[in-house]
C-alpha cells in the first residue's frame, strides 16, 4: 500500500463534516502556520517540497508562489482552479465531495502564506451539489473561526467564498477563469501581464488546482523534506489519478509518484487490469495529452519500465511519449476504434474553443468534419495529411493552450494509429457499423515507425 | 460557447418576469461576496437563480431583470448568458436529460445510452418531447468518466447507466413530474 496524504482519512465516519475532520488531525496546518510561523516560512517549505501544480501544466507551486507581486496598499487574492472540465478528469470533484474541509484548510494556509486578502473557490458549474457541500463546509469554518477577522488572535484576517461557473472548460484556463469570476465570457487574457502581478480585478492573484491546494496541508504539517522523500527526481509526494475507460476497476486513486504504470493499470489496488479484452491505448493525463499505444505506455520507446512521473511519462518526447497532465487517465481495449475516438475529442474541442483566435475556432471545426467524414467512411487518404497539416498550424498560433490541446490528440493519434486511418479509408463499408472492431479487432501493422 | 454561437431569442419569452423575494435575498448575499464596485462578478451565480425561477431556461425578460439586480447593460448579460452551456436560452423540457458523450464516456457505451433514450422518447438530442416532459441534450465530460456511462438531470448526476436503469429513471420521472434545476437543493 502507498503513502495517503489526502485521503488518509477519507473513509473515516464523518470526515464530511467539521467535528469530525478536526477529531482526525484537521486545521492542524493552519494552527502551526499562524502561531509559529511567518508566511515566508510557510512558502519556503512548499518549495523544499517540490510541489508542481496539480491542476495539467506541473509547474512548480513554491515558484509560482514567489512570483505574487506584493505592491504595498493593494489587497491580493487566492483563486483555487475547481473547475475541473478536461476530459478523464475527476479527481477534484471526489476530494471536494468527500473531505471538503481539506480545501477549506489548504485555502487557509494557502491565503496566509501569501499574505492574501481573500480567497475564492471558482467550481464548474455543473458539480452545482458539490458546491452546496463547500458552502456548508465553509460556513462551519467561519462558525468555529477559521475564517474571517484575526484568526486564532493571529491577527490575519481571512474571507473565503464560493464561484459557480456555468459550463465552459476553456474556464478552467487560469486567465479564462478570472474573467468568468470577474462575470464576463471565458475569454483567456493575453500574458503576460501574469496574474501573479494582475489577476483578479487587476490585483496579484494566485491560481491553483484543487489538488495542488489541499497538498499544502501534509506539507505544511510534516515538513517539505518529508514531503519531497516521496517520488522520484523532481516528481515529488503523491497524485490523484482518476482511472476510467476499459478498466475493472475505474475510480479515484491516491498514489506515490514513481510507481511503475504496469502496476497502476494491472495492481488490483488500482486499475485492476483491462476489462475482458486486450489494452490497446492509453490516454494517461487528460485528453489533451497525447494517445500512446499500450505498449509505449508500459515501456518506454528505450524498452526501459514507465513510471507513473512527470519526466517518464514525458520520456520520448512527443514522438514515443505522452504527459502526466492532469491525472485523467483512460485506457482503450482493442473493441475500440481510435479514429472515433479521436473525432470524438475534436468534437470537443470545437464545441469547447472560445472563438477568439481563427487557428483554434476554424481548425478545430474542420478537424471535426474531417474526422467524422474518414469515421463514417466518406474519407480520403489526402484528408489524412491535410489533418496533419491543419493540427500542426493550430499548435502554438493561439492565445491559450487550448489549441495546442486540440492539436496533440490528433497528432498523435495520426503518429501511432495512421495505418488505422487508412483502414478507414479503404475499407468504407466495413467502418459503417459503429462498433466495427469489436467482432474483430484492428491489428496493427504499423509498429515502429513513430513519424 | 464561442464557436458554435447560440443566438439569443426573442421570440419566445414575453411572459413577465420577476425573481421572488427569497431569489432577491440570496442575490444579495451573493453580491456581498466580493467587493462593492465588482458587483458584476455575481452575474453567472445571479443568472442560474433566473434560469431556476423562470422553468429553466433563460427568457429576454429574465435576462433583463438580472441586469436590472445588478445595474448592468441589458448585452453585458445576454453576451455572458450566450457563451455559457448551462444557460438554456430556449424553453427545455420538465426533466432536461444532458448525456455526457466525451470519450471517456463513449468508451463505455454512452453512444448506447444516447440511443436508447432517443427510441424510448421518440425524439433526438436536442428535442423535446410534445408533452413537454423530457428535453434530451448530448453534452461534454461532466467530470464523472469513472462511472460512465452517465448523464445530469437539474443538480442530480445519474452515473453507470444501463438501458434498465434509464428505463426505471424515466418511469420514477414520469411519476414525480416536478420539474428539476441545476440549483435544487
Ligand atoms: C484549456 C485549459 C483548461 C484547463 N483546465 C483546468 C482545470 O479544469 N483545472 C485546473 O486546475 N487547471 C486547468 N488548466 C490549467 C490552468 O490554466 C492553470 O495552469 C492551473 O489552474 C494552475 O494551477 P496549478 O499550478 O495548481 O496546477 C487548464 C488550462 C487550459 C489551457
Ligand atoms: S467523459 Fe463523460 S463524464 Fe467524463
Amino acid at each position: 500500500m502507498g503513502r495517503k496524504l489526502l485521503f488518509e482519512h477519507i473513509t473515516k465516519p464523518g470526515i464530511q463534516g467539521l467535528e469530525g475532520y478536526r477529531a482526525n488531525g484537521g486545521y492542524r496546518s493552519v494552527e502551526k502556520a499562524l502561531k509559529t510561523m511567518s508566511p515566508e516560512a510557510v512558502v519556503e517549505e512548499v518549495k523544499k517540497s517540490g510541489l508542481r501544480g496539480r491542476g495539467g501544466a506541473g509547474f512548480p507551486t513554491g515558484m509560482k508562489w514567489s512570483f505574487l507581486a506584493k505592491p504595498p496598499g493593494v489587497p491580493r487574492h487566492i483563486v483555487c482552479n475547481a473547475d475541473e472540465s478536461e476530459p478523464g478528469t475527476f479527481k477534484d470533484r471526489y476530494l471536494m465531495e468527500r473531505i471538503p474541509h481539506l480545501l477549506v484548510e489548504g485555502m487557509i494556509t494557502s491565503g496566509f502564506a501569501l499574505g492574501a486578502e481573500s480567497g475564492y473557490i471558482y467550481i464548474r458549474g455543473e458539480y452545482f451539489y458539490v458546491h452546496r457541500i463547500l458552502e456548508r463546509a465553509i460556513a462551519e469554518a467561519y462558525a468555529a473561526g477559521w475564517l474571517g477577522k484575526n484568526i486564532l488572535g493571529s491577527g490575519f484576517d481571512f474571507d473565503l467564498h464560493m464561484h459557480i461557473g456555468a459550463g465552459a472548460y476553456i474556464c478552467g484556463e487560469e486567465t479564462a477563469l478570472l474573467e468568468s469570476l470577474e462575470g464576463k465570457r471565458g475569454n483567456p487574457r493575453i500574458k503576460p501581464p501574469f496574474p501573479a502581478v494582475k489577476g483578479l480585478y487587476d490585483r496579484p492573484t494566485v491560481v491553483n488546482n484543487v489538488e495542488t491546494i489541499a497538498a499544502v496541508v501534509p506539507i505544511v504539517n510534516d515538513g517539505g523534506e518529508e514531503y519531497a522523500k516521496i517520488g522520484v527526481g523532481k516528481s515529488t509526494g503523491t497524485k490523484l489519478i482518476s482511472a476510467g475507460g476499459n478498466i475493472k476497476r475505474p475510480g479515484v486513486y491516491e498514489i506515490e509518484l514513481g510507481i511503475t504504470c504496469d502496476e497502476f493499470l494491472n495492481s488490483d489496488e488500482y486499475c485492476g487490469g483491462i476489462e475482458g479484452r486486450a489494452l490497446k491505448a492509453v490516454v494517461p493525463g487528460g485528453s489533451s495529452v497525447p494517445i500512446i499505444p499500450g505498449e509505449l505506455f508500459l515501456k518506454t520507446a528505450a524498452g526501459e519500465t514507465r513510471l507513473m512521473t512527470y519526466e517518464s511519462l514525458s520520456d520520448g518526447g512527443f514522438a514515443t511519449g505522452s504527459m502526466l497532465g492532469s491525472g485523467g487517465f483512460y485506457a482503450y481495449n482493442d473493441a475500440q476504434c481510435i479514429v472515433r475516438s479521436t473525432w470524438n475529442h475534436a468534437r470537443f474541442y470545437h464545441h469547447e474553443s472560445c472563438g477568439q483566435c481563427s487557428p483554434c475556432r476554424e481548425g478545430t471545426g474542420w478537424m471535426e468534419k474531417l474526422l467524422h467524414r474518414i469515421e463514417n467512411g466518406h474519407g480520403h487518404m489526402e484528408d489524412i495529411d491535410l489533418l496533419w497539416d491543419i493540427q500542426r498550424r493550430i499548435e502554438g498560433n493561439t492565445i491559450c493552450p487550448l489549441g495546442d490541446a486540440a492539436a496533440w490528440p490528433v497528432a498523435s493519434a495520426i503518429r501511432h494509429f495512421r495505418d488505422e486511418f487508412e483502414y478507414h479509408v479503404k475499407y468504407p463499408t466495413k467502418v459503417k457499423d459503429p462498433d466495427h472492431f469489436a467482432k474483430e479487432p484492428f491489428k496493427r501493422e504499423l509498429k515502429a515507425s513513430y513519424a | 460557447m464561442g464557436a458554435t454561437i447560440k443566438a439569443v431569442t426573442t421570440r419566445e419569452g414575453t411572459k413577465p418576469f420577476a425573481f421572488s423575494e427569497a431569489a432577491l435575498a440570496e442575490c444579495r448575499s451573493i453580491i456581498a461576496r466580493y467587493p462593492a464596485e465588482r458587483s458584476k462578478s455575481a452575474l453567472i451565480p445571479i443568472l442560474h437563480i433566473a434560469q431556476s425561477e423562470n422553468d429553466g431556461w433563460l427568457s429576454v425578460n429574465a435576462m433583463d431583470a438580472v441586469a436590472q439586480v445588478l445595474g448592468l447593460k441589458h448585452i453585458e448579460v445576454y453576451e455572458v448568458a450566450s457563451f455559457y452551456s448551462m444557460f438554456n436560452l430556449h424553453p427545455v423540457g420538465t426533466y432536461h436529460l444532458e448525456v455526457c458523450q466525451t470519450s471517456p464516456c463513449m468508451i463505455r457505451g454512452s453512444e448506447k445510452i444516447v440511443g436508447h433514450l432517443s427510441k424510448k422518447l421518440g425524439i433526438q438530442p436536442g428535442e423535446t418531447t410534445k408533452d413537454g416532459m423530457f428535453t434530451l441534450k448530448t453534452v461534454e465530460c461532466l467530470g464523472s468518466c469513472g462511472s460512465a456511462p452517465m448523464l445530469q438531470c437539474g443538480a442530480k448526476y445519474y452515473e453507470d447507466l444501463t438501458p434498465e436503469k434509464v428505463d426505471a429513471m424515466l418511469d420514477a420521472m414520469r411519476a414525480e413530474n416536478k420539474r428539476q434545476t441545476y440549483t435544487d437543493r
